[in-house]
């Protein structure tokens, strides 16, 4: 409670680029990202692990940026929102997916769909409504009642095992 | 005028920088020297202010300033703004910014500190030393009004905060004569919003002093200008408010509160940039919700079960303050009859103050309450007169023969309550067509099997598009892209697409080249806000007006310049062109035309500008419609409640953008179900909320979700140019009813009567224990 804080040095890939900076050890990784990176397409939306909003891909398996400290992501490849699309722009077929299928409305819980579903597709592009709704199911999204998530992902997962 | 985007699913223009990350929301704004701000909140839910010490905190790392109400001053020595007074509010008890000498529920806001991060600003807040002298909390609703109750404001006489009542025909003739007379108790609760954006404010002072510009997650940013600046002594021009991209809202957004005061006065205090953004906790506590209700009710049937009138009493729980005034209570008194012609209504609401948060509209408002009554009450006659629940309503309705129908309710401000067009009948028969007919067969089925199936209806009918106005300005630009300008804020609904769409078709441009600009207080003068389901039917119309009348003018201007005459023209594909020749006129062209150049005189007639701005005063409601039925599976041991199907039927008149319209209902009927079977927040005896996490109260989740199928009548609105009624809250509205109606057919064989929501497994299990031995003396 003295407010003294500890800072410690990191060095990780975030969306393809190398980044190295000096991190208090008591913040999230979700913060750094935020505050330190300015990459605000990472949302928070509970801070208590729940909500799935601000799900990023660490090594290839998404995990909440609010359960993890900056100084764990030490080393990892971290892809967020902002890195799903090709570095031309070229939207990722879960991007597609949702503008096509109405898969948001006010664009909160999104981020964390799109990470969570982007990494479960390309793990398994064959996965069906009861997988996704399952690999959904620590994801809340107040606006949409979910359908038209899992409809966006159904279809771009059909769009990956086209594109394999 | 070629209509190729008003009806279409078109894709939403807001997409775009959301799947990417680009999306701007409060929290995302930062601003240099900037400063972070944390609120020391009540711990308790009722108390006396003995005294703070905020010494420690002020000498924390980081921390700038602690600012408590005394430290603010004569600036914060009054009450906040009552938005909505009413001449039988008895007690008008609105919250301070920072709380004086007492605090009145768990979260009332005492004192800012604002620190160079949010961390240190929490720690410090955590060290402000508060001295408490906890009072007796008044938290039982059944017993709010008893003599000898606990106060919710120690210098009240006692916890009533207004009495309601509304109603026509002879209630007593009716009841003492009619065949059939049922009564019950019923306990309604709804929940928090839990938009998944928390609320936040960033607020910027003017260097210049007396002036400052805020982005708040609001629904209504035209009425945080409005009371801010009325409560600061500013002009209103000093303040400007802006609504960024909003992360959902569903009523609570719609408040203007004391953070929002407090970060205002706070700012002007320091000369310095700050920021507050909610953490979900805080949401938990300080958000208002909507809570309980407790009614007693009668109803009365013919010997056919067509029902004949209505009579109650019902207890709200308002909360500890009344941010909204009587807005809840009236809307559910005005909801009274629903879809139902009935002879009679005699409804009283009284509406109760407690130590809880202040309670203000959620997704509905009361619409819901109203409905999970009525349809409690239809159901309660069936299943006395042994009916098919969907006959005692078919047999009610309000017939389409009989629109315009007055109910003989009252509005909120005191005009008969009208239904405009619809059929009721048939939206309910369309639902059973979708559904199918073998229900009762597959349920009888099942029970041979051990299972237990349920079928649940819930019908309604929804007041939209709320008076007094929305306006638009639409400007067409020199580059021939349009420029739209609109006081309604959105959070998600994908207002700017269907507000390009209607502009897009009436000027022939695509709608890519049409911007819209909306929710900023500096861009267009007035606006209200976004509340029961009225953007669309008075924003849309405002739209629709404003582009007309540039069409008109473009037609007119370019008739002149074309040398023709104006029934020749057309609008398209940018251009304003003689039908069917090849002489046409860029809109971008005629604009730079408009716009005027140095020395050359303009048109005769012809105001500067491609432009209109148009208000569209909304002076009459219009009712949309709906019946939705919902098929359940409930595990008798464990008392878990499984969706097999949701048919929703609804008719909000024209769509303008069916794929966004099924997007509202969708996510309002999973919010309906989350009101029936998940929502639940708690509070204890001595008014400490007990779920202040998701561990805690259960929102829906993907696992549990049905497909929502959705079949759309369309009766168009007489009451406005675009023929349309709001789409926002139908969905959440019948919702509940239906899946407790539900659940209630299926446990049928222990004969167990529902008669509240939400309804937990545990609930369940302890209702079909109850009912055994009823399902032995059968
Ligand atoms: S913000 Fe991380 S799970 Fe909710
Ligand atoms: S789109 Fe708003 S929470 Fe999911």
């Amino acid at each position: 409670m003295d407010g003294i804080e500890e800072k410690r040095r990191i060095r990780l890939v975030v969306n393809g680029r190398t980044v190295e900076r000096e991190v208090s050890t008591r913040k999230h990784l979700g913060d750094f990202l935020r505050e330190d990176l300015r990459l605000t397409g990472t949302h928070l939306a509970c801070e208590h692990g729940v909500c799935g909003s601000c799900t990023v891909i660490a090594d290839g398996v998404p995990v909440r940026s609010c359960l993890m400290l900056a100084v764990q992501a030490e080393g990892m490849v971290i892809r967020t929102v902002e890195g799903l699309a090709e570095p031309d722009g070229t939207l990722h077929p879960i991007q597609e997916a949702f503008h096509e299928k109405h898969g948001l409305q006010c664009g909160f819980c999104t981020p964390g769909m799109l990470t969570t579903l982007a990494a479960v597709i390309e793990e398994n592009p064959s996965i069906d409504e009861a997988g996704i709704r399952d690999a959904i199911s620590g994801n809340i999204c107040r606006c949409t009642g979910y359908e038209t998530i899992v409809d966006a992902a159904l279809s771009a997962a059909a769009t990956m095992r086209q594109g394999a | 005028m070629g209509v190729r985007y008003f009806g279409a699913s078109v894709r939403r223009l807001e997409d775009p920088k959301l799947i990417t990350g680009r999306g701007t929301y409060v929290d995302d704004i930062a601003i240099p020297g900037m400063l972070h701000v944390a609120f020391v909140r009540s711990p308790h839910a009722h108390a006396r202010i003995v005294s703070i010490d905020a010494e420690a905190a002020r000498g924390m790392p980081g921390v700038h300033a602690v600012l408590t109400a005394e430290d603010l001053g004569e600036a914060a020595a009054k009450p906040m703004i009552l938005p909505v007074p009413a001449p039988i509010i008895k007690q008008a008890k609105t919250q301070y910014p920072l709380a004086r000498s007492s605090v009145h529920f768990v979260g009332d806001t005492i004192a800012v500190v604002a620190a160079e991060t949010r961390a240190q600003a929490e720690d410090a807040a955590a060290m402000v030393m508060v001295d408490f002298d906890p009072l007796p909390a008044s938290v039982d609703l059944d017993r709010a009004l008893q003599p000898g109750a606990p106060l919710a404001h120690e210098d009240s006489p006692d916890n009533l905060i207004a009495t309601l009542k509304g109603g026509f025909g002879d209630a007593a003739g009716i009841f003492a004569k009619a065949p059939h007379v049922f009564r019950e108790r019923l306990e309604l609760h709804r929940g928090g919003c839990h938009s998944m954006e928390c609320r936040g404010v960033v607020v910027r002072p003017d260097p210049m002093g007396g002036r400052f510009e805020m982005w708040s997650s609001t629904q209504v940013p035209y009425m945080v200008r409005r009371y801010l600046a009325e409560y600061l002594g500013l002009e209103e021009n000093g303040v400007r408010v802006v609504a960024p991209d909003v992360g959902g809202g569903f009523g609570p957004k719609a408040v203007v509160y004391a953070e929002e005061y407090a970060l205002a006065l706070a700012a002007l205090h320091l000369k310095q940039p700050l920021k507050w953004i909610e953490d979900r906790r805080e949401h938990f506590v300080a958000t208002t919700q909507q809570r309980d209700q407790i009614w007693e009710y009668e109803v009365a049937a013919d010997a056919d079960g067509r029902m004949l009138g209505f009579r109650g009493t019902g207890l709200h729980d308002n909360g500890a303050y009344i941010p909204y005034g009587i807005v809840l209570p009236a809307t559910g008194m005005a909801s009274f009859p629903g879809p139902y012609a009935l002879d009679c209504v005699d409804v009283t609401i009284h509406s109760i103050f407690t130590n809880m948060v202040p309670n203000t509209p959620v997704r509905g408002a009361a619409r819901p309450n109203t409905c999970f009554i009525l349809e409690r009450a239809a159901d309660l006659v069936a299943r006395n007169l042994n009916m098919d629940p969907a006959e005692v309503r078919r047999r009610s309705f309000v017939k389409t023969e009989q629109m315009p129908y007055t109910t003989g309710m009252k509005a909120r401000d005191g005009s008969a309550v009208a239904y405009d067009s619809g059929d009721y009948g048939r939206c309910l028969d369309m639902a059973f067509e979708h559904y199918g007919a073998d229900f009762r067969a597959r349920q009888a089925a099942a029970r041979a099997e051990g299972r237990y199936l349920g079928l649940g209806i819930g019908s309604y009918v929804e007041d939209t598009g709320l008076a007094p106005f929305e306006g638009a300005t639409v400007r067409v630009q020199p580059d021939g892209k349009i420029h739209l300008q609109t006081g309604a804020a959105a959070q998600g609904q994908g207002h700017k697409t269907v507000f390009a769409q209607i502009c897009a078709d009436l000027l022939g441009v695509r709608i890519e080249d049409v911007t819209v600009e909306a929710a900023d207080t500096a861009a267009f003068p007035l606006g209200i806000g976004t509340v029961a389901s009225r953007v669309a039917v008075v924003g849309g119309s405002s739209v629709h007006m404003a582009a007309s009348e540039v069409r008109t003018k473009a037609i007119k201007v370019g008739a002149q310049l074309l040398e023709a005459a104006e029934a020749d023209m057309e609008l398209e594909a940018g251009f304003v062109r003689v039908a069917g020749t090849d002489r046409k006129i860029a809109l971008g062209d005629i604009a730079l035309k408009l716009n005027g150049l140095f020395g050359t005189p303009m048109m005769k007639g012809i105001e500067p500008g491609l432009a209109a701005t148009s208000y569209y005063e909304a002076r009459e409601l219009t009712f949309a419609n709906g019946s939705n039925l919902c098929e359940v599976e409930v595990d008798i041991e464990t008392g878990a409640v499984k969706i097999l199907r949701y048919v929703v039927a609804h008719d909000c008149g024209r769509l303008i953008n069916p794929m966004l319209v099924d997007g509202q209902i969708r996510g309002g009927v999973v919010h309906g179900i989350g009101n029936a079977l998940f929502e639940r927040m708690i509070y204890d005896e001595s008014g400490q909320p007990l779920t202040t996490n998701y561990g805690e109260y259960l929102l829906p989740l993907a696992t549990e979700m049905p497909r929502i199928e959705i079949v759309h009548m369309e009766s168009p609105s007489p009451r406005n140019p675009l023929g349309v009624k709001g789409a926002g809250e139908g969905g959440t509205i019948p919702a509940t009813a239906a899946v407790i109606s539900a659940v209630e057919d299926a446990l049928s064989p222990f004969g167990v009567r529902i008669t509240k929501h939400p309804i937990s497994p545990q609930d369940i299990v302890e209702m079909i224990d109850a009912g055994r031995p009823a399902e032995a003396a059968e």
